[in-house]
Parts: C-alpha cells; sequence; structure tokens
C-alpha cells in the first residue's frame, strides 16, 4: 500500500492549480453572473496540455496516468465545476471511450486532435425524454450503404455548442432487446442536418456551457462508428465509468473549496468578541467537511488506481461519484451557514458552490441509481461482465513513448 | 545563444515567517523558487526562443534547491546544477557572487546571466551585480525588455525600469541581466516538462567543482528577530479645521515612512 | 588624515536624490560619533552645484569626480572611481542612499574593495569600530541584526529611516576635485535615452493606494449640470467629483486609486479599481480609505496594508477600527486639504 504521490502527479496539480489561480480565479464571478463560459479557456486547456493529460503521448496526450486526471479535475473544480465538466465530457465521456473502443485509424482521426486540444469533443446519450432510462431513447441510426443517416435529439449536453466532436449514441435496431440496438458514433458537429444551442437558466455552472444538439438526416460514414452495431449501450455504460471518474474527482474538490473558504472565514470574523472558528458548532462543520474530503479523495484516488492496474472499476467509480457528489453539496450547504448572511450573498463563492454542486448529484447517474448499484453489488444482484475492449492498463512506457 | 539562469529557494511569499528560538521558521508553508527568478526563467526561455540555444539553470544550496531547479527544468530550462558545498553555508552575497561567477565560467561559452530583481527572503538585490563584476561583464540590470540583440554581433539595447523612468541601454555580449515583471508572465511548467523534471538528475557542484577561490563571508547575520507588533492605536486626529487636520495628518503618514 | 567616514551622494541629471541628503545627514552624525570629518563623494558631469548642497546637508569635504564618462550613470564607471578613491584613502565606512542606483554601486565596489554590503538598513549602532545594522529581511516580515568584518563597511540606508535633514547653507567645506579614472574605451554600456513612463499606477504593484466608497457621492450639495437630470446620473456625477479629487490626492502621492465594492456597484467607477474579497486583493504601505465603511469583504483585501487611514464621517464606521489614522470628516474637506499639504511636504 502507497498513499504518496510522485513527483509528476504533485508538478501537474500545482501547475493546474497556479494555472486556475492566475487565470480563472479573476474572472469566474463575472462569468457565472453573465452565464457565459469565457472563450479563451477551451483553447488555454488545450494550449497547456490539460484536454490531453491521460493520453498517451503517441496520440497527441501528456501521457500522465489516470490519478494525475483525478488530480487534474479535483484542482479545477476547487476553482469552478464548469472547468471540470470540461475533463468530464472532452476526456472521461469521450476521448477515453476513443482509447478504450477506437480502431487505430479512429484513434489518428479523432483522439490525436483531442488529445492535442485542437478539437473539443462532448458526449450525447442523454435526450428530452431519456435520462436514467438509457434504453427508453428514441434517437435512430439508419444504415444507409456505408453510411448512417441520424436523427433525433440530445439534451443537457455539456459543451454542446462548444465542441467539434461528440460520441452519439442512437437505436439502430428496433427488433430487438432495446439494450442491443443501440451503437456509438463519433459525429463531427460541422455535418449538415446539425444544429446546437445553449440552455440558459440553469440553478449551476453558469459559466459552463450546456446545450442541445439536434440531427436531422445527418449522414455520418461507417468508419465513424465506435465499436460494433448493437455495442452502443456497453460503449456507453463505460464511458460512465471514466465520466463518473471525473465527477467524483471533481466534486472532492468543490468539498476542498467549501472548506479551505469556511476555515479562512472562521478565522477572520469575529462574532461576540472571538473568531467564530473558536466556536464548537462550527468547528463541528469544518470537521466533518475535513471528514468528507479526505474519505471523497480516498475513494477517487482508489478507483484511479485501479483503471491504472487495469482493473474494472464500475462499483468503485460509481461509489466515489455518489459519496463525492452527495457531500459537495452538503459541504457547500455548511459553508454557507459557516459564512452566515454574507454567505447567501454572491459576496463570497460558497453560494456558488452550492449551485454548482446539485448538477453532479443528477448527473451520470443520479445519486438514487447509485444507491441502487451499490445495493445491487452488495445483495449479489448485480456484477459486471467482461467487455469485449477494456479501458487499458496504464503503461508508462507506452504512454510515454512517441510512437 | 547559451543563457545560465540562476534561481534559489525560497519560503512561499504567502508564508506567515517568524523567528522561534533564534531559528527562522516559515511554518509548513512550502518552499518554492524565488518568484522573481520565475521572471528570469521566462525571459532567458524567451530569448533561446528568439535566437536558438539553450538554458541552463544554476542554484546555490542545500538539496532542497533542487526543487526550485526542477521547476526551472519544466518550465524548459534544458539543464540544472546544483551549487553545494558545506563552506558555502554561511555565504553572504560576495561570496555567491563568486561562486555563480565561477559556476557561469565552468559551464562555459555563456553569453548571458538572467537573474530575478532579488531574493524575497534576504531581500539584498545585490547579487546580480556583483556576479556581473567578478565575471567583468556589464550588468545590464532590472531590465523590462530587450529592444534589439544581434546575437553575432555580440550587441544587444535595453530598457532598464529605474526610478525617474525607463532608461534605454546599449550594451555588449556577454552581459548580466537582472528582470522585472514586465518582461513577461513566467509560464507555467509544461506537462512534458514536469515529468522530464521528475526524472532529472541534477548534477552537485562542490566548491572543489568551481575551481576558484570563493572568498568567505565577510558579512553576517547573527540575530534574527520578528519585529515589534504594530499596535493598531486607532489615532483619531482632530483639529479646527480641515486643513489643520490634514497638515497633521500627512506629518504623522510621513513620519510612519510610507510616502 | 583622511575621513574614516564616507557618504555617497546619488544625483539624476544634477539633481541630488533627496534620499541623498537623508545620508549626508546620517553620516554626519556617525562621523561625529567616531570623532572623523564627513567626506561625501559626488560623481557626474557638471555637478559642482550637488557638491555644494552636500556640504550644506554636513559634509566637511566632498571629493568631485567631474567628467564625461560619469556624465550618466553607469554602475562598472561608478563602482571604478569609488574604489579607486577607496582604496587610496581606505575609509572605514561608506553610506549610500537606498536608491536603485546607489544600493548596486556599493554592491558592485564590495566586489572591488573585497568587502561586504549591507542593503537598505533602517539602523545603525556603533560596536568598537563596527556598524551593527538592522534591516528588514523577508520584505519586512523580521529583522536582521546585521555586520561587516572587512573594510570599508559599505552600507546603504531606506529613505525616511533616519529623519529629516537639514540644509544650512552657511556651512562651508572643501570641494577637491579628483581625477577621473574611468577610460571611455573600456566600458561595454552605453546609456542612449530616457523615457518617462506611462502615468497609471497599477492597484497590485501600488505602494500607496487611496481608495473611495459610497461617500464619495454624500455631497448633497453639489449641484450637477443642468442636463443631468435622472437622480440616479446626479448621483453618480457626485461620486465622480469625489473620485476626481482622490485622484488628485493620488497623484501627488504616486498612489494608485481603488475603490469598495459598493462605488463599483453604484457605477461610480470601473471594475478594475474594487478592492476587496470580490475584487483586488492589495497590500500597500499606505492605504487612504475615503468615504469606505469597511465591509468585511473590503477588510479582507485591504487589511494587510502597512498603514491604514481612514476618513469616514460615520465615527462608527468599522474601518475605523483598522486604521492607525483617522479622521472624522468629510473626505470632500479633508481629501484635498490633504492633496495640498502633502504637496507642500513632498515637494511636488
Amino acid at each position: 500500500m502507497d498513499f504518496q504521490l510522485n513527483e509528476e502527479h504533485l508538478g501537474a496539480q500545482e501547475m493546474v492549480r497556479d494555472f486556475v489561480q492566475k487565470e480563472i480565479g479573476p474572472i469566474i464571478k463575472e462569468q457565472d453572473r453573465k452565464q457565459e463560459m469565457a472563450d479563451f479557456i477551451l483553447p488555454r486547456m488545450g494550449e497547456l496540455g490539460i484536454l490531453g493529460i491521460n493520453l498517451p503521448v503517441r496520440y497527441g496526450g501528456q501521457g500522465f496516468d489516470y490519478i494525475t486526471l483525478g488530480l487534474v479535475c479535483e484542482e479545477l473544480e476547487v476553482m469552478d465545476s464548469t472547468l471540470r465538466v470540461v475533463m468530464s465530457v472532452h476526456m472521461g465521456l469521450n476521448s477515453m471511450a476513443i482509447l478504450q473502443w477506437g480502431t487505430e485509424e479512429q484513434k489518428q482521426q479523432f483522439l490525436v486532435p483531442q488529445a492535442k486540444g485542437e478539437k473539443v469533443a462532448s458526449f450525447g446519450l442523454t435526450e428530452p425524454g431519456a435520462g436514467s432510462d438509457v434504453a427508453g431513447m428514441t434517437s435512430t441510426a439508419r444504415k444507409d450503404g456505408d453510411e448512417y443517416v441520424l436523427n433525433g435529439e440530445k439534451m443537457w449536453i455539456s459543451l454542446a455548442t462548444k465542441s467539434d466532436h461528440a460520441l452519439i449514441v442512437a437505436r439502430t435496431d428496433n427488433e430487438v432487446d432495446p439494450h442491443e440496438g443501440l451503437s456509438a458514433f463519433i459525429v463531427e458537429l460541422d455535418r449538415d442536418g446539425i444544429t446546437t444551442g445553449d440552455i440558459h437558466g440553469k440553478m449551476g455552472v453558469r459559466a459552463g456551457s450546456t446545450g442541445w444538439i439536434a440531427m436531422q438526416d445527418v449522414r455520418v460514414p461507417e468508419f465513424n462508428r465506435l465499436g460494433e452495431e448493437g455495442e452502443g449501450f456497453k460503449i456507453a455504460m463505460s464511458c460512465l465509468d471514466n465520466g463518473r471518474y471525473t465527477v467524483g474527482a471533481g466534486a472532492t474538490g468543490l468539498i476542498r473549496a467549501s472548506l479551505e473558504a469556511s476555515i479562512n472565514y472562521a478565522n477572520d470574523r469575529k462574532a461576540f468578541g472571538r473568531e467564530i472558528g473558536k466556536f464548537q458548532l462550527v468547528q463541528q462543520k469544518i470537521a466533518y467537511m475535513v471528514q468528507w474530503y479526505e474519505a471523497a479523495r480516498l475513494l477517487y484516488l482508489k478507483a484511479g488506481w485501479l483503471k491504472n492496474q487495469g482493473k474494472r472499476n464500475t462499483k468503485e467509480t460509481s461509489l466515489a461519484k455518489w459519496f463525492a457528489t452527495d457531500m459537495s453539496f452538503q459541504a457547500a450547504s455548511e459553508a454557507i451557514q459557516v459564512h452566515g448572511a454574507y454567505g447567501y450573498s454572491d459576496e463570497y463563492d460558497v453560494e456558488r458552490y452550492l449551485r454548482n454542486s446539485k448538477g453532479a448529484v443528477i448527473y451520470e447517474g443520479t445519486s438514487e441509481v447509485h444507491q441502487l448499484m451499490q445495493a445491487g453489488y452488495a445483495l449479489g444482484y448485480r456484477e459486471d461482465g467482461e467487455l469485449r475492449k477494456e479501458l487499458p492498463a496504464y503503461d508508462a512506457e507506452y504512454w510515454q513513448a512517441e510512437a | 545563444m547559451k543563457i545560465v539562469v540562476a534561481v534559489k529557494q525560497v519560503p512561499d511569499s504567502a508564508a506567515k515567517v517568524s523567528v522561534e528560538n533564534g531559528e527562522v521558521s516559515w511554518g509548513d508553508a512550502p518552499l518554492v523558487i524565488n518568484p522573481w527568478d520565475e521572471f528570469a526563467v521566462e525571459a532567458a526561455l524567451l530569448l533561446t526562443e528568439e535566437h536558438g540555444g539553450d538554458v541552463v539553470a544554476v542554484s546555490l544550496g542545500d538539496e532542497d534547491s533542487k526543487e526550485a531547479l526542477k521547476h526551472a527544468l519544466a518550465m524548459g530550462c534544458s539543464e540544472a546544477i546544483l551549487i553545494s558545498d558545506p563552506s558555502l553555508q554561511n555565504a553572504d552575497t560576495q561570496a555567491v557572487a563568486h561562486a555563480l561567477a565561477a559556476a557561469i565560467q565552468k559551464v562555459g561559452d555563456v553569453d548571458m546571466a538572467v537573474f530575478g530583481k532579488q531574493a524575497i527572503d534576504g531581500d539584498n538585490a545585490v547579487t546580480p551585480v556583483q556576479v556581473a563584476r567578478v565575471l567583468g561583464w556589464p550588468a545590464l540590470t532590472l531590465t523590462s525588455k530587450i529592444s534589439e540583440l544581434d546575437a553575432d554581433a555580440k550587441t544587444l539595447k535595453v530598457e532598464r525600469s529605474i526610478e525617474e523612468g525607463r532608461q534605454i541601454v546599449e550594451g555588449k555580449l556577454p552581459a548580466v541581466m537582472s528582470v522585472v515583471k514586465d518582461f513577461g508572465e513566467p509560464r507555467y511548467p509544461s506537462f512534458m516538462g514536469i515529468r522530464k523534471a521528475s526524472k532529472a538528475e541534477i548534477p552537485v557542484w562542490s566548491a572543489a567543482d568551481l575551481g576558484a577561490d570563493v572568498p568567505a563571508a565577510v558579512v553576517s547575520w547573527p540575530e534574527m528577530s520578528n519585529p515589534q507588533a504594530r499596535e493598531v492605536s486607532n489615532e483619531i486626529i482632530e483639529g479646527g479645521s480641515p486643513e489643520e487636520i490634514a497638515a497633521t495628518l500627512a506629518d504623522k503618514i510621513i513620519e510612519e515612512g510610507v510616502v | 588624515m583622511a575621513n574614516k567616514v564616507w557618504v555617497f551622494v546619488d544625483q539624476f541629471k544634477g539633481e541630488g536624490h533627496p534620499a541623498s541628503w537623508e545620508v549626508v545627514a546620517a553620516g554626519r552624525k556617525l562621523a561625529d560619533e567616531v570623532g572623523s570629518g564627513l567626506t561625501a563623494l559626488v560623481f557626474g558631469e557638471g555637478v559642482e552645484a550637488v557638491a555644494q548642497t552636500a556640504i550644506h546637508y554636513g559634509a566637511d569635504e566632498v571629493l568631485l569626480a567631474d567628467g564625461a564618462p560619469l556624465a550618466e550613470f553607469r554602475v562598472e564607471a561608478y563602482a571604478s572611481q569609488l574604489a579607486k578613491l577607496a582604496q587610496d584613502d581606505t575609509p572605514d565606512v561608506i553610506l549610500f542612499p537606498t536608491t536603485t542606483r546607489a544600493r548596486e554601486l556599493a554592491g558592485m565596489a564590495a566586489i572591488d574593495l573585497n568587502s561586504g554590503v549591507l542593503p537598505d538598513v533602517i539602523a545603525m549602532d556603533l560596536e568598537g569600530d563596527t556598524i551593527v545594522v538592522t534591516r528588514p529581511v523577508y520584505a519586512g516580515k523580521l529583522l536582521a541584526k546585521s555586520q561587516c568584518a572587512a573594510k570599508p563597511q559599505l552600507i546603504t540606508l531606506r529613505a525616511r529611516a533616519f529623519g529629516k535633514p537639514e540644509a544650512d547653507e552657511s556651512r562651508s567645506g572643501e570641494v577637491k576635485s579628483v581625477d577621473v579614472v574611468v577610460d571611455e574605451g573600456t566600458m561595454a554600456t552605453q546609456v542612449v535615452d530616457y523615457a518617462t513612463s506611462d502615468g497609471q499606477v497599477s492597484l497590485t504593484d501600488a505602494s500607496v493606494i487611496v481608495s473611495g466608497g459610497r461617500g464619495t457621492s454624500n455631497r448633497a450639495d453639489l449641484e450637477p449640470p443642468a442636463d443631468i437630470t435622472d437622480e440616479k446620473e446626479q448621483e453618480i456625477w457626485r461620486a465622480q467629483q469625489g473620485f476626481l479629487l482622490i485622484g488628485e490626492l493620488a497623484e501627488v502621492l504616486g498612489a494608485a486609486v481603488g475603490a469598495s465594492r459598493a462605488a463599483v456597484d453604484a457605477g461610480y467607477i470601473p471594475y478594475t479599481h474594487q478592492v476587496g474579497q470580490t475584487g483586488k486583493v492589495v497590500g500597500p504601505d499606505l492605504y487612504i480609505a475615503s468615504g469606505i465603511s469597511g465591509a468585511i469583504q473590503h477588510l479582507a483585501g485591504m487589511r494587510t496594508s502597512k498603514v491604514i487611514v481612514a476618513i469616514n464621517k460615520d465615527p462608527d464606521a468599522p474601518i475605523f477600527k483598522l486604521a492607525r489614522f483617522g479622521v472624522v470628516g468629510d473626505l470632500y474637506d479633508i481629501v484635498p486639504a490633504l492633496t495640498a499639504a502633502f504637496k507642500e511636504r513632498l515637494d511636488k
């Protein structure tokens, strides 16, 4: 057992922390207020290599391991959830799926520009009428010669209007079991028949981009199909194993942000002649935040370690995501309580933390879905079968080699 | 161009520094690369990006100083060297200057040695000129911009920030340069750089390796202390007229030595 | 016998830097203590007048190196000149002002003279013939007692740490011209030009900040121009008059202009000026808060300032708790008076 992060982990963590503090910190409140994602963020994250952090150097990535991905997500979300959301969709839900399921040709064509940050990637699974009920989706992909014709609408898609490639899951067969009639496609969003838009009026992640993708007779070459026809559900679920990992790690960062803000305020603010940190009920809140942070961190690091080993981690990732997101909501709420009336105003960051925390309790499996999963594993109702292609274990030599 | 950049490991600028039992303590604050030296590394890298060449980072200190060097490597320096020797334990700025100058000579064929404005621990701000003097090179200190540089003719023209504004100076290479913030915001370490730095074996040069006489320190600082806590005495300035109040207030402010 | 205490007079374009006179005065005191005369060094071209002023401030003699190679300050040339004189006459101590030029000169000369430099000193104590200095280190978080075992001891004195010098124009002394030892042919640098720096001081770099808050609009008797009829716009116009006064004070002090969130949110001044939790966090040497009550979020952004001055009509405003000096009064009265007072004192 080794709890020590290595120099690469620490260096990457520090670099991302430095970046967000210097470049995002000064503008985040304003962006949140304007409900706009700042234009420079995605190109800057690409240029700095964050968008390819854990992809092999041979595919244009930075060659770091899956634990680093988690650490980076934690640092990003300490600043703002919208930054971590970028990693969830671009890396967790899309790029890592191409790494796992894609052919060498697909990796060259799609993964390389994504890893370099030249193309931004998103993930289209959810529909207006199908969230947790994935198999209930109605988007279709009809085979026509060596092309597919896609129709339908995807909803609550992060970076819908900002991304270049989307991994879209659609129904290719109506006859079979709904789980086996789905297929996954890498769709360039500049194809004819695609329209996208942003959704406004969200409670949180206002400095980010959440939108919809509508497809009307969009023709996509067969080359763009990820995995086999009918493998879409399995691919989507494997995507969630990676997306949820980034969400869990990020939510851990949100707990830390609430904790740090509370500590600062408790040391600063005086009431009844002393710092409010001297009061035991404030101390209790701080103590709980420490507990939640440390536990959430151990859970995601363990999931990251399993990924590094190439071991299946659906159960551990689900647990990490469920715990961290629930606790991030609670931590933000307690942080507001510590801040009193000031916490309730946008003078301080904690009200934003609370608004930002709620989304992740819902997406990528609601807390209720994760409870069912965990109970299912415990009671023996649920078991993960082997996949045709697993996420490759982290092999430093392979990852870091030029080709 | 071959550039040497000198970096120092110091307690983080946000650290609560105090004297405890006669020893300087910065609590659990991290040691970091001297913030001014990050500007120096940036300046050196910008120069080699424009004119070609390599940047060698040099630090003087104990084993801990390798962290500052690793930061410089991660930012993009191609080599790093640590100067470490028990005899340099209490080195003053003069001794440091002699040791750094000897290291620059030993690196060989150096066109420029770049420094930060000052180190935020000792706050001496004399090492760049002292190194220049030992080397016999011109000192282009507090440079905010290089407006011309001809690497072949070995001439350059710089803008320096002085109290009265900017001074434009022409000089010859090799030279010592110290830089101020305006030169350019330091880049973050790159991920590839972080990996390179984490794998780097940093050579350690002893005083003997430098092959030069480093004079014994003449400056000592036998006693460090915590400044007396400023009492915020909430002095309310009163007077018969705004002019009278303003006069008293202006005198008191000037007495505090803050304007 | 040559004097044991020397001072270096920093001049720019024939004007002695004010800090130089403090050093001459401090040198005078030290010379009296050790029973020596005081020698001042003046280098430049056509700077005889500066030499006379040095005598007025307390020098007994001036070594004047006047010549073309010294016309512009170049640290290499000045260091050679200074080292030559000090090698010949072996003073025990040379004091310098802590200006950019003189600090570097002291540093470079220390190499030539095989001695050491003690920069930016705030106090000197004589122990035998050694001067034990006090100097702030770690950005003033600590004080170091320090000394130099070699001679001459090269010490630069922090401005305003050694009291205000008094000139006595009746004083007389000898101005000795010395040979300029610098050979232009060996110099590797040329000063070709000067440019003034652009006016505005940035908040985070500023060592002095003058800030305004909601109080800037509190002068009801100020009559806005007739074409401004909207009540809100009249309020903004009034506030801007207040910020004009603040700007004038800032200009005299070479300060940046700050503002509270209340002032920014009310549209009095752009966000770039905001100090506080949601604006810039600053820690200047001097922070003058005028018409700012001191909400906790504003205090969080400026509480590390060394000296805080509060000007506010409300004696119960929380800002006073943090302030070293407070004035209960209208900023419209106090700020212009303060501008005038500083103008007079800072000779601007």
